[in-house]
């Protein structure tokens, strides 16, 4: 009986008790258990207004996305304020886990195709584990398909740019979620040789819930000035506020921004409108989720 | 030899009061719900479905995470979790009843039985008393208890606005279905 402990009796004593005042709560941590609570929805959508939030779609599902810029306000009734013209992004973004998502678009600003992929590094979760933001990388790149008005040929790979964020996210509470967005920008060719090729910028952007479906958002990149600045192009930093409103199957966001492209590339180091001037764009994204599983 | 028999006799009264206490235990329940109207159906599943049923007493009780629920459409759950359940606050879902035709069930006999079950649901922080027949089939090595019942989200404060309301029906058929084992 050597391999009965005294430990062990108390417990084949105990056990019946044990058993029975095993309570229901108990054994729905037993199952469910000690497990990590992610956060879900930090933002509506997978843009808080042009550019990536944290939001990825999920394994097998498929975001159809058509966004569009109309001209600048400014522009006066002739232009119907800017409503007469419009500039326009078709993208498919689909999850191919549910950390990992890639899409592909068509923007008609300088009839640019981008393929993007953004995954995630950290989740923010409670629980278990405990981690106070989310963490995602984003890299994309991007194929200017303008016709080529100047003498010679333009060679391919002189038209590609390319993007790398990285993306930090917290949502504080149910209403109000921040990120922050520390990005790079490579051009393959620029206007003039004393344009820089890199650009590095930090983006800003939350979102504040006014109702279960409805948020206002905000976005600011600063567009880092090169150290010797002899841009050709005179850039303001891109700042842009809408609001995201979701109808089940759908997010809408509406916006006004000085920027008219919706990708990096475009609105980070090209921006020519600016907020005092009425150099404002108003846009929209919308968004339909297809589910591609079974 | 003393502390031999003690043993033993420590075993023996554990085994009978165990014996004596046995309640029936799920840890997999099946839960299911599922709404349908001519624009949308909806279904979800939640495979964590806790339960305990005595039947001595005759009480059951379910418990869940609310976002253990599982729907096809990733964004159609979480807008379940985050909209309409708002799962942050009210993370579980739970009934506590009692079976009232217990002295008709025999659960040392095989055999389908229909019971009669009432209590308390608790859905999104609101309590509501139910009825609702249901089906206990003892078999040799378990206990299956099965029922359908009809809830409406009204009834538990759940809000749903205009622009859905043509998707989510107002009356949402939910599926039990908990095994336990016998042992």
């Amino acid at each position: 009986m050597k391999f009965f402990k005294s430990g062990s009796i108390v417990f084949i004593l105990f056990f019946p008790f044990i058993l029975s005042a095993q309570d229901i709560d108990q054994l729905l941590e037993e199952v469910t258990g000690n497990t990590t609570e992610y956060t879900i929805a930090t933002f509506k959508s997978t843009r808080i207004v042009s550019g990536h939030s944290i939001e990825r779609m999920q394994k097998s599902q498929l975001d159809f996305r058509i966004s569009h810029r109309f001209g600048e306000v400014n522009r006066g009734g002739y232009e119907f304020w800017g409503l007469d013209q419009s500039s326009v992004r078709f993208s498919l973004e689909y999850g191919i886990t549910d950390w990992l998502m890639a899409g592909l678009g068509r923007s008609s600003y300088e009839k640019t195709y981008d393929g993007f992929v953004k995954f995630s590094i950290l989740r923010q979760s409670k629980g278990e584990q405990n981690m106070p933001v989310s963490l995602s990388y984003l890299t994309s790149a991007a194929l200017n398909t303008l016709k080529w008005e100047k003498p010679g040929e333009l060679p391919y790979t002189d038209r590609f740019s390319y993007v790398h964020q990285l993306l930090v996210a917290r949502k504080f509470n149910e209403r109000l979620s921040l990120e922050f967005n520390p990005t790079y920008v490579h051009r393959n060719l620029v206007a003039t040789e004393l344009d820089p090729n890199d650009i590095w910028a930090a983006g800003v952007g939350g979102r504040f819930k006014l109702s279960k479906r409805v948020s206002i958002n905000i976005e600011y990149y600063y567009v880092v000035p090169p150290l010797h600045d002899y841009r050709s192009l005179k850039t303001y930093n891109p700042l842009s506020v809408g609001f995201d409103i979701e109808t089940g199957g759908h997010v809408f966001q509406l916006h006004f921004t000085n920027s008219l492209a919706m990708i990096e590339k475009g609105f980070i180091g090209e921006t020519t409108g600016s907020w005092l001037d009425g150099g404002i764009h108003f846009g929209f994204n919308i968004s339909r989720v297809f589910a591609l599983n079974k | 030899m003393k502390n031999k028999n003690i043993l033993f006799l420590f075993i023996f009264l554990g085994f009978a009061m165990n014996i004596s206490a046995q309640k029936l235990i799920s840890k997999n329940g099946h839960i299911r719900f599922y709404s349908h109207t001519p624009v949308e159906d909806i279904e979800a599943n939640n495979f964590q479905v806790v339960s305990i049923l005595d039947p001595e007493t005759g009480s059951v009780q379910f418990t869940l995470l609310i976002k253990s629920f599982e729907f096809q459409k990733k964004l159609m759950q979480e807008h379940f979790n985050e909209n309409y359940m708002e799962s942050d606050e009210y993370p579980k879902a739970s009934f506590t009843g009692q079976i009232n035709n217990l002295s008709e069930i025999n659960f040392e006999k095989d055999g389908n039985y229909s019971a009669k079950v009432s209590g308390d649901l608790t859905i999104h922080g609101v309590t509501k008393k139910i009825n609702t027949p249901g089906t206990i089939i003892v078999s040799k090595d378990k206990v299956t208890a099965t029922a359908v019942l009809i809830v409406l989200p009204e009834d538990y404060n759940i809000t749903i606005p205009d622009v859905v309301k043509e998707k989510i029906a107002k009356e949402v058929e939910v599926t039990i279905d908990v095994s336990y084992n016998k042992n």
